[in-house]
């Protein structure tokens, strides 16, 4: 089963857990998509798009200098860094941005938590002539202030939440109060597979390319198809797409990589399929980080795109099925990949990728350790690009913007 | 009008008296917690005890969530300042008890996962044995949930879902079939809060649900604030649903000050749903 049913169910997991005022856009938005789907003209238009605006489709890049740290494994790099607005959630935007024209929608709401989505929501509206409005916990707006000034360069409208936790789960819920209000005129762009069905199968279905794309490219020019599939998740856009056409290839093993923050025994972290229980949240019954009454409780990352307290129910489904698996890394782990996939690769990732490259690898080490004659071959979806993060890296690294020295005076 | 007392179950049972003395029934809104255990049932005896000798009939009692989506600012808020005070979701059983000592049917409002995290069919049971009728789930959809319908069965706890003036006229009534007691209709497409104005699309929801299953009482409820409005809605709702104003209420100087603000406007309430006789 790779298809929700028709309730909007992967296994136990999904569904749609909100209010009876937005069932029939979710009906509306199903059927929309589907007619959508089913016409070339839609599918013409998604990948011109997709070609000449965003830049697809994206190289793969062999990490030889990386893969030295990675015992007897080869990594290579999907490089969704290299996409329009420097992210894979572009993939995403453009094909919603467009099924909301589609449908007479004349304004898009999205909500963001690094604000990579923000901006590719705002991009997509100023590409289509769209109105757009993004909420954003105000904690976010504090540390991810470049992007709130480039949403708002692009024609973009920026809320910030001061409800909640301020993060991107509040965002999430003004968005929602927002949708009920004005469902008749808006689309409510979401950024992840999370949410009410059909967004976890539309979002995948429009994330899907980086797979289909990555497969054939391993096998017309890498040698053959990987013997690993990495990617970081929060909600987990870029995994599922990452992963999805390597699901029937039952060689491949598929691992996602959740942040761990502090560690998971500290209990401050965002590994919720590791360190979570089944419950419902934001309208999909997947796995929560709640407490025993089922209050949410909030996440922790250093990366903002990460730090979500729920998860998409499909990997949920795949957790359960046992066909992917979830580990964490800790911020330090992860900060110490950014270093060196910056110093080793020349590519400086996103926070949220240099998770998978964290897990990557520590999968090729242990690996190593586990079958010395082995040659892993591991393929990561380098979902990013890191220049959004600087203020982070700044402060993690020590850094103060200041020459090494000064020569001429 | 005559309900089939099948459908009404204990908490339309209550719904079918008023509509006996020819008013349609009174809900009041109020969280548990908030400001703190004590002081949210002493609200919930003042909004039973209202004013003039008229107060609630049935008071639904709001379990405060973290992710209160269908929710407006005030309720975000009582919500937020009754989880400070360490308001636990077995709260609202101890709250039952005080509503139905004090004469009215106690109802509850809550989101899904916390019933889930409780157990759904002891969260029944236990609701149940505090006296409580029925379950207001606003983000439970009625043809998807299936344990839900068997525990509240086995308890005798009546579901009530909530109808939309978006609802498809197929989901009004799937969605009105599933239901026992009655049916919470949203008067506006929106969260919760009062307005100054009641809305266009109230009495068109109301006819509507009518018209899909004449069988169970239709409740209006969204943006319901004084007893002008209560007055205007009863003539044609089976139930006049507030909460945020009597939330609102509360806020004064002193929290008894407060309490008597409150029991003020819920005797004004009363009246104006007793003076939409029909």
């Amino acid at each position: 089963m790779t298809d929700p049913d028709a309730k909007g169910h992967f296994g136990k997991f999904g569904g749609k857990f909100v209010p009876e005022a937005l069932q029939a856009a979710l009906l509306e938005l199903e059927a929309a998509f589907a007619d959508a789907q089913a016409d070339p003209l839609f599918r013409d238009e998604l990948a011109a798009l997709q070609r000449d605006y965003s830049g697809r489709p994206t190289p793969i890049t062999r990490a030889g200098n990386l893969s030295r740290h990675a015992g007897n494994a080869q990594i290579f790099l999907k490089r969704e860094d290299l996409n329009h607005t420097g992210a894979h959630k572009i993939n995403n935007v453009l094909g919603q941005a467009l099924l909301a024209k589609r449908m007479g929608k004349r304004r898009v709401i999205a909500e963001t938590g690094a604000g990579q989505h923000g901006v590719a929501t705002a991009t997509a509206a100023a590409l289509l002539g769209l109105d757009c409005r993004v909420y954003m916990g105000e904690v976010d707006t504090e540390r991810q202030a470049l992007n709130v000034a480039r949403m708002q360069l692009l024609g973009a409208e920026v809320v910030a939440v001061a409800a909640g936790s301020r993060t991107l789960k509040d965002a999430m819920n003004e968005a929602m109060r927002d949708w009920v209000t004005t469902v008749d005129h808006t689309h409510y762009l979401i950024g992840t597979v999370g949410g009410p069905h059909p967004f976890p199968y539309l979002v995948r279905e429009l994330q899907r390319v980086i797979s289909t794309e990555s497969r054939a490219q391993m096998l017309e020019r890498h040698g053959g198809l990987p013997t690993h599939v990495v990617a970081c998740v929060g909600g987990g856009s870029n995994a599922i797409g990452q992963f999805f056409d390597f699901i029937p290839d039952e060689d491949v093993a598929l691992i996602g990589i959740e942040a761990g923050g502090d560690g998971v025994e500290t209990g401050r972290h965002a590994a919720t399929i590791g360190a979570g229980r089944v419950g419902v949240l934001h309208g999909a019954r997947t796995f929560v980080l709640q407490d025993e009454d089922g209050q949410t409780i909030e996440s922790h990352s250093i990366s903002a795109g990460l730090d979500y307290p729920g998860v998409g129910p499909e990997h949920a489904w795949l957790a359960a099925t046992g066909r992917a698996t979830y580990e964490s890394v800790t911020d330090q782990e992860a900060m110490d990949a950014f270093r060196l996939l910056s110093r080793s690769e020349g590519i400086i990732p996103a926070i949220e990728s240099a998770h998978a490259i964290a897990g990557a690898l520590r999968l090729g080490r242990l690996l190593a350790e586990e079958d010395p004659s082995a040659q892993p071959r591991i393929l990561v979806c380098l979902s990013g690009r890191g220049d959004k993060d600087t203020q982070t890296a700044f402060d993690w690294f020590g850094l103060d913007g200041k020459p090494d020295k000064t020569v001429g005076a | 009008m005559q309900y089939p007392s099948a459908r009404l179950g204990t908490s339309g049972a209550v719904v079918q008296r008023c509509l006996d003395e020819g008013r349609p029934a009174y809900v009041g809104y109020f969280p548990v917690g908030y400001p703190n255990l004590d002081d949210s049932l002493r609200a919930m005896q003042a909004i039973v005890a209202g004013g003039a000798g008229r107060g609630a009939d049935l008071v639904e009692i709001g379990i405060p969530y973290s992710d209160p989506l269908m929710d407006g600012l005030v309720i975000q808020r009582a919500a937020a300042r009754a989880r400070e005070a360490g308001t636990r979701t077995r709260d609202v059983f101890r709250a039952a008890e005080t509503v139905a000592a004090a004469g009215a049917m106690p109802l509850t409002m809550t989101y899904w996962n916390l019933i889930e995290a409780y157990g759904v069919d002891a969260f029944c049971r236990d609701f149940a044995s505090a006296g409580g009728g029925g379950v207001i789930t606003p983000d439970l959809p009625a043809d998807d949930c299936p344990e839900w319908i068997e525990a509240t069965e086995r308890h005798g706890i009546d579901r009530i879902f909530l109808v939309a003036p978006s609802s498809t006229d197929e989901r009004l009534a799937m969605t009105m079939r599933a239901s026992r007691g009655w049916v919470y209709a949203t008067s506006v497409m929106g969260v919760t809060g009062a307005r100054d104005h009641t809305s266009d699309a109230a009495p068109v929801i109301v006819e509507r649900a009518r018209a899909a299953d004449p069988t169970i009482p239709v409740g209006i409820g969204l943006g319901v604030s004084n007893g002008e409005q209560a007055a205007e809605i009863g003539a044609y709702a089976d139930l006049v649903i507030v909460g945020s104003a009597l939330i609102r209420a509360l806020e004064a100087d002193s929290f008894d000050d407060g309490l008597r603000a409150l029991s003020r406007l819920s005797g004004e309430i009363a009246a104006g749903v007793e003076r939409s006789r029909r």
